[in-house]
């Protein structure tokens, strides 16, 4: 499962911003933590405010704010502003798509598409937030001490 | 989905009594649109008044009234799997969802699936009933290593 660059963009900044409520982030901050042009978060940005997820703040020390209830907004929203997963492997646009091997092999992707867009419906990004918690203590857990580290 | 909070303090888990099974009727009617008696008192023997440690059929009350009820069962070596919780139902008064009652409902089974010595919990949600799945994504629940399969026998 992969997902555009720009859908990706999206599901940091929203989730950056949920973990911050009532707090703003500047674009800048987020390009620099993922590495990527402001430009083209810029854009991924706009769409989100017009989406109504996150509004923009001006000023000095203008950014970003969350605007949308996390506990309702679910990853397939997000993702639905910027791909249609379904319409990328379940349709025939390919004229091998209407041979007998091209539907039965989209009949299977189309299953694996269902199942990921469940999948997307079913997480909120306050379900998102606890397991990015969760991973962090777990990811803490498994750090090797400073001092055992350099005895190996 | 309303928001009426019944919980709180004065919420109370508790395994079902037979005097309870007519709201559980009523609490599943109301979310499926069907009374099924017979169901529920074939579940009720199997699951609540054997009082095993196995199988558990919970309720949580408030202010007198039962708001809702979770049932479940350790099934051991289930598809080459070892011994684990599983949670076959649950449902929550409408009126008194968002208020913590199935959080609650949820904590208590897995309570009683480890003082049955199993590890792990699991359930089987339909694809389209998102209002279930993202409670137990929001439990912490993850993805399992199966895929159910079914077929059209036709």
């Amino acid at each position: 499962m992969k997902l555009q660059i720009s859908t990706s963009l999206a599901l940091y900044s929203v989730l950056e911003f949920a973990a911050s409520p009532g707090h703003q982030v500047s674009a800048a901050d987020i390009a620099a933590k993922y590495k990527v042009s402001t430009h083209h978060l810029a854009k991924v940005l706009r769409e989100l405010v017009r989406a109504d997820i996150i509004e923009s703040t001006r000023g000095v020390g203008g950014g970003y704010r969350f605007r949308a209830n996390a506990r309702r907004l679910t990853l397939m929203d997000v993702i639905d502003l910027f791909e249609d997963i379904g319409g990328r492997t379940g349709g025939s646009r390919h004229p091998a798509g209407s041979t007998d091997v091209g539907r039965a092999l989209g009949v299977v992707l189309a299953e694996i598409d269902d199942i990921a867009k469940a999948t997307f419906r079913s997480i909120t990004i306050g379900t998102m937030l606890k397991l990015i918690e969760r991973q962090g203590r777990a990811g803490e857990k498994t750090q090797i001490p400073p001092k055992a580290a350099r005895r190996n | 989905m309303t928001e009426s909070p019944p919980a709180g303090a004065d919420l109370r888990v508790r395994p079902v009594e037979a005097a309870d099974l007519d709201q559980v009727i009523a609490i599943d009617a109301d979310i499926t649109g069907k009374t099924k008696p017979d169901y529920w008192f074939e579940l009720f023997h199997r699951y609540g008044a054997s009082r095993s440690r196995q199988r558990l059929f919970l309720v949580a009350e408030a202010g007198g009234d039962i708001q809702g009820f979770i049932i479940g069962e350790v099934r051991d070596w289930e598809f080459g799997s070892p011994p684990c919780g599983w949670v076959f139902g649950i449902s929550v008064r409408p009126g008194a969802r968002l208020a913590g009652v199935a959080t609650r409902l949820l904590e208590a089974i897995c309570t009683g699936f480890r003082h049955a010595g199993v590890n792990e919990v699991r359930t089987l949600i339909a694809r389209d009933n998102s209002l279930v799945l993202s409670f137990f994504r929001s439990q912490g629940m993850m993805a399992a290593p199966f895929i159910p399969l079914e077929k059209d026998l036709r």
